[in-house]
């Protein structure tokens, strides 16, 4: 009987064949197309002289990664052991960020880490800077923070953050309490439990916060560009370049997009295979 | 020892919730200077809020930018909501690789979503243009030659990547439910309508507040998408943000950003209280 409802989806069937599809077709297309309609694979050939760009997104949405892994999991972990009251106004907290645009969070960044920012500003009056130049003996008057790939790195982490924690903390928070209480009912320490019993049950959370830190910030590009002073040029970077930037090349932004739907898919397969990591990706 | 350890705890997640509000604070102090600049502070003034009304360029981006979010978000929960419904009804054969092209705006990077869209609808004028110019020919009535990019097209790729959003907060909700409530609905004479709105919604009713929420966060705070769909024609905060640092930044920025921020954090924080009143007098009940 119920399957009788299933023709309510056919609507939006058709919306995803027009504007999820047809796009992706369509970027195929240009990707193995010359400027006026012929086959060639010449924009993945030429991708080899933008190797730089492929090693420095990679590095830096890597440590990115990393960073927000290595905060992410203990504050997911210690949230989900607090009272309710606390867990709901941290996941409130958590959230709330990202309803300012993060565009504008990034454009306060610049302000914090500009030469004679509020950040230099602070180290200069707590005596930071002279401690520097004292142990060092070198000779500055500002640290440069902006337009470094740090100032790129601190970007992501700060913007991305919030998608490791949620998709942790949303796992960790569902974990069985009786197995916990078993593993220590038959001897195992705190720290054994979390080894044996919460880490890897907490996996595919994790799995899923690397993916949803590490695909944006392969190809963010306007971090790159407000932190990272345009001198740092990331995959995202060139891709825009090719379709509104100086370089007009849609063919070859096309192809590199591909190369990143094809790291997205591998992304994906590998989190598939750990369950249903992806079902909780998003859960909020 | 336990209590030691719990404030280590509380001050790690303290340090963290800084690190994510240092910047918003400094906006919205920053708001209030005198002078127009991020660093230095050169006394309290509303200023910036006076002049933020008289720009017309912010304005017309905050206006954009929650017209789209608004109207994309009610369209993507009502579009999602009949779209997962079907899919719960679907058997499993079709509705795993539905599902799986479900997933892809999500999954896949803001730009390659962004890029491919740009290119289908570049392609899509393209092809009206020709077909446009050889119905005029025909003299029935004269159709526009030149479309270009600009509100409809940031409001069909929001609305497209706001529905998996939706889809993924009520699919737990409709699996949660008992599954004959609907079959018994349906063999005691309902309509699928009735059904749906006697059965169904009441059970999947928080996956759907859910939905819109995740869905509308999105919107508000997607800006690459919106940067490769919107065209010159319209431009959303978060673009006019993006001009403005290749040239200068105002600090009527600020201004807005306070103001958002401040309309954000009331509505939360009615949301969470409607809804921890909820839990209490359910609790009641029971």
């Amino acid at each position: 009987m119920k399957r009788k409802l299933s023709f309510l989806s056919i609507p939006y069937v058709i919306w995803m064949a027009l504007f999820v599809v047809a796009p992706i077709i369509m970027v195929v297309i240009y990707a193995f197309s010359t400027a006026d309609g012929g086959f060639t694979l010449a924009n993945f050939a030429r991708m080899g002289t933008y190797t730089v760009v492929f090693t420095r997104s990679f590095k830096l949405a890597l440590i990115a990664t990393l960073i927000c892994l290595v905060i992410g999991y203990p504050v997911s972990y210690l949230m989900s052991r607090e009272g309710p009251r606390f867990q709901r106004i941290a996941m409130v907290l958590i959230m709330l960020p990202m309803w300012m645009n993060f565009l504008l969070r990034t454009y306060s960044w610049m302000a914090l880490l500009e030469n004679n920012g509020l950040l230099n500003q602070l180290f200069q009056n707590i005596g930071l800077i002279d401690l520097y130049n004292r142990i060092f003996g070198t000779n500055l008057t500002f640290f440069r923070m902006i337009n470094t790939q740090g100032a790129v790195v601190l970007g992501m982490v700060y913007n991305y953050l919030p998608f490791m924690i949620l998709p942790i903390y949303s796992v960790i928070v569902k974990l069985d309490h009786n197995l916990l209480e078993a593993a220590r009912d038959l001897g195992a320490n705190s720290f054994q439990v979390f080894r044996r019993v919460i880490l890897p049950l907490s996996l595919p959370g994790v799995l899923s916060g690397i993916t949803m830190v590490f695909v944006p910030s392969v190809s963010t590009f306007a971090i790159s560009k407000m932190l990272g002073g345009g001198t740092e040029l990331l995959l995202g970077d060139l891709i825009e370049q090719q379709f509104l930037g100086g370089a007009y090349n849609p063919q070859l932004g096309a192809a590199i997009s591909l190369v990143m739907m094809v790291i997205v898919v591998i992304c994906m397969w590998i989190m598939n295979r750990f369950g249903e990591g992806e079902e909780q990706a998003v859960m909020m | 020892m336990k209590r030691n350890n719990s404030l280590m705890n509380r001050l790690l997640m303290l340090l963290v919730f800084l690190f994510l509000y240092a910047p918003i604070f400094l906006l919205i102090i920053f708001s209030f200077n005198a002078g127009n600049s991020n660093m230095i502070w050169k006394g309290f003034s509303l200023d910036w809020y006076a002049k933020l009304f008289h720009n017309r360029l912010i304005m017309e981006s905050v206006y954009t930018t929650l017209l789209v979010s608004l109207l994309a978000t009610v369209i993507a929960t009502i579009a999602g909501t009949f779209a997962s419904i079907g899919f719960y009804a679907m058997r499993r054969r079709i509705r795993t690789p539905l599902m799986t092209v479900n997933n892809i705006p999500m999954m896949n990077a803001d730009i390659v979503t962004g890029v491919s869209m740009c290119l289908l609808f570049v392609a899509f004028f393209n092809g009206w243009e020709n077909f446009s110019v050889w119905f005029n020919s025909l003299g029935l009535f004269q159709l526009p030659t030149r479309l270009t990019m600009g509100f409809g097209t940031l409001l069909i790729a929001h609305i497209t990547f706001n529905i998996p959003y939706v889809i993924l907060a009520i699919g737990p909700k409709l699996r949660q439910m008992d599954k004959h409530l609907v079959d018994a609905a349906m063999d005691l004479g309902c309509t699928w309508m009735q059904a749906f709105r006697k059965v169904i919604l009441p059970e999947i009713k928080p996956g759907i507040v859910s939905g819109a929420l995740t869905a509308f966060t999105m919107s508000i705070d997607d800006f690459v998408i919106s940067y490769f769909t919107a065209g010159s024609g319209s431009s959303t905060l978060a673009m006019t943000i993006y001009g403005m640092t290749k040239k200068r930044v105002t600090p009527e920025i600020n201004a807005i950003s306070t103001l958002l921020f401040v309309t954000v954090l009331l509505l939360l924080a009615v949301i969470n209280i409607r809804e921890a009143r909820q839990e209490r007098a359910a609790l009641r009940r029971k």
